[in-house]
């Protein structure tokens, strides 16, 4: 077997590469320095001792140091952010969605904003509806920024040092729960190229598409519907923003149906924007319309059985899947 | 007011930068009044001391970050003029190629790094170029302008206090012209003086009178001459008046009549050009020279902008990101 390490560990290697490979690179954020514990979650345990000041705990400020990193990138440094939960965005959205996605056009190219930032979210652990928002969707309507969004450690690292070369913003959401699940390790220094989805498996009646979280899912419901005689193609977009429809498209066309799954919630999500494109390019070919499956148009809940049912199940994605074939 | 004036070729470049500023300011309404120009116009006649002054202190390769209210500012820095009137005109050789307008001029060259719409926006980004600047070692300081209203929103604070945390090369430049939109500085504001907000980010905090140039150039001087030094920051805090309201069109019924007669009949630029012949440090003719050879200057900037193709459609299509932009 090859050797496995976890996303927490992936991550902390594309940081010590980039800022290895780039002294651009400088990282900010609540508590990344040692002195402060090495980031909430250990992402950066051991790059403030490593780098020096290039590494900087910051005061609880997402606009101000977003802001910062904006102005940092203008002057061409290459900032890792790192925003502690995904719904803290919601501070700094100005920041995010009026400065760093719009400051290449608004001044004709003049400028740009080469930075990341990196966020983390996911429910499943009781975090309720401010700490496990899965936003991805706001920023995907944002022209001007890329969303990245790896299901696995090697992507994770690969995509990281890839998003930290890209000289535009890049939103780079993490899975937080399935941060310790250990995976194939990354080869150290090779980039996975933004906008390119994966074919995980090949398969001949259905395509399941999906990124991040239900990446986990997907090929656990896959298995169990090959061995009812269902053949499922799969594919990990990787870049939710923008989408490699190329692949979607080559795959669709082949097996004529498509369920897309996302924790995110159903309505106006990533799953609509997809099968939208999905019906726009191959409406006479599909043998079936194509299917969302994700969590439930409510906030996170807090209780367990609430959170448990504001998830979509294996069962969603089954039946999705058994509605496109009947 | 003119305490301990500098020499006199500086008095005379500050007197030359508010010629151009107030010269642009009334040919842009008119020509706005004449239909040429389509645009949201914040004008910001009456404050053109301010930059003008500073300006002086400072080189193309120090940063700038300003405000929608901002063309003074712009031309205070160095930006061509016939770049902004191309912009406003909507041209391909404008500053912004036509796509950033009025209120996101940028021009890298002399400094002018971003411009934004967004009240209090700018003053994370100019910690961010700070930041820049002091992580390489440069001696540059970044100068970022707002206005009073600016100083209740929470980018402000965030700001002031990660620029000192930090110890930021950065000077915070409060162009105080007592209304923020249609709301007055007593109405808005819980402090009589924004500089004494300083205080609580254990910064510096000057308080200076903006339509005294002299003033001006002093105040900056300890502050541009302590953020080079490694100082860190200091709050500006400039008391001055616009006299054409909000923005052009704004008939300014939340003026009382009197305050804004003795605003008017206090413009600091008579004034200053009154003083200057009258101690002697320009002739009449010299001050003449001045204004004939910047409103020639104008001309031929606003021929340049006229003169020159609108930016095509297709331009909508570039910029968004580096990899369309070729």
């Amino acid at each position: 077997m090859s050797e496995q390490i976890n996303t927490i560990q992936a991550l902390n290697w594309a940081l010590d590469d980039a800022m290895a490979a780039d002294t651009n690179v400088v990282l900010f954020g609540e508590e990344l320095a040692d002195g402060e514990g090495g980031g909430v979650m250990k992402v950066t345990a051991g790059l403030s001792t490593k780098y020096g000041a290039r590494v900087r705990s910051t005061p609880i400020s997402e606009m101000g140091f977003t802001g910062a990193a904006v102005g940092a990138a203008v002057a061409g440094l290459r900032p890792v952010i790192e925003i502690m939960l995904m719904n803290f965005v919601a501070v700094c959205m100005d920041q995010i969605t009026n400065h760093a996605a719009k400051l290449r056009f608004m001044s004709g190219g003049q400028t740009h904003v080469p930075m990341v930032i990196r966020t983390m979210t996911g429910s499943g652990f009781q975090t309720a509806g401010q700490h496990s928002d899965f936003l991805e969707a706001w920023f995907c309507h944002t022209p001007g920024i890329k969303v990245v969004m790896p299901s696995n450690p090697a992507d994770a690292y690969g995509l990281l040092r890839a998003s930290i070369d890209d000289e535009d913003p890049v939103l780079f959401i993490e899975h937080f729960p399935s941060y310790w699940n250990p995976g194939e390790a990354p080869k150290r220094g090779v980039s996975i190229p933004l906008g390119k989805a994966r074919r995980v498996q090949a398969g001949s009646d259905v395509t399941l598409i999906g990124y991040s979280r239900s990446m986990l899912d997907i090929p656990v419901v896959a298995k169990k519907l090959e061995a009812a005689g269902v053949s499922c193609e799969i594919i990990d977009l990787r870049t939710v923003s923008p989408l490699d429809m190329e692949t979607i498209l080559t795959s669709v066309k082949k097996t004529g149906r498509a369920v897309v799954v996302h924790e995110a919630v159903r309505s106006f999500g990533v799953g609509a924007e997809i099968s939208a494109r999905i019906h726009e390019s191959l409406f006479r070919e599909l043998k079936a319309p194509v299917e969302r499956v994700a969590s439930q148009d409510c906030p996170v809940p807090f209780a367990k059985q609430l959170e448990t049912a504001f998830l979509y199940s294996h069962a969603d994605i089954e039946a999705a899947v058994r509605r496109t074939l009947a | 007011m003119y305490v301990d004036p500098p020499d006199s070729a500086t008095l005379l470049s500050i007197y030359r930068k508010m010629v151009q500023i107030k010269l642009n300011d009334d040919r842009i309404i008119a020509m706005m009044k004449a239909g040429k120009l389509q645009m949201p116009y914040y004008s910001a006649r009456g404050q053109e001391c301010i930059p003008a002054a500073i300006s002086v202190l400072l080189t193309h390769a120090d940063y700038l970050v300003t405000i929608y209210r901002g063309i003074h500012d712009m031309l205070a820095k160095g930006v061509p003029a016939k770049l902004i009137w191309a912009e406003l005109a909507g041209r391909s050789t404008g500053a912004c190629k036509g796509k950033g307008g009025p209120m996101h001029v940028t021009h890298p060259e002399s400094g002018c790094m971003v411009t934004t719409g967004v009240v209090g926006a700018g003053m994370p980004i100019g910690c961010g170029l700070a930041l820049a600047a002091q992580l390489r070692g440069e001696s540059r300081v970044t100068m970022t302008n707002f206005g009073d209203g600016a100083s209740n929103i929470g980018a402000f604070h965030e700001s002031l206090n990660l620029a000192s945390v930090w110890k930021l090369p950065v000077i915070f430049v409060c162009q105080n012209n007592r209304y923020a939109e249609h709301t007055s500085l007593a109405k808005g504001t819980s402090i009589e003086r924004i500089s004494d907000r300083a205080r609580s980010y254990n910064i510096p905090g000057i308080h200076v009178d903006g339509n005294d140039p002299v003033a001006v150039y002093h105040a900056a001087k300890v502050a541009i001459g302590r953020a080079r030094s490694g100082g860190g920051p200091t709050l500006i805090e400039a008391m001055t008046f616009r006299f054409n309201g909000h923005l052009i069109g704004d008939p300014g019924e939340y003026i009382p009549k009197a305050e804004y007669a003795a605003a008017v009949s206090a413009d600091p630029y008579p004034k200053y050009r009154e003083w200057l012949s009258s101690q002697g440090h320009a002739s009449a003719a010299q001050l003449d020279a001045v204004e004939a050879e910047e409103a020639a200057a104008l001309e031929a900037a606003v021929k340049f902008a006229f003169d020159s193709p609108l930016t095509d459609a297709s331009e909508i299509k570039r910029d968004v990101f580096a990899d369309a932009a070729a």
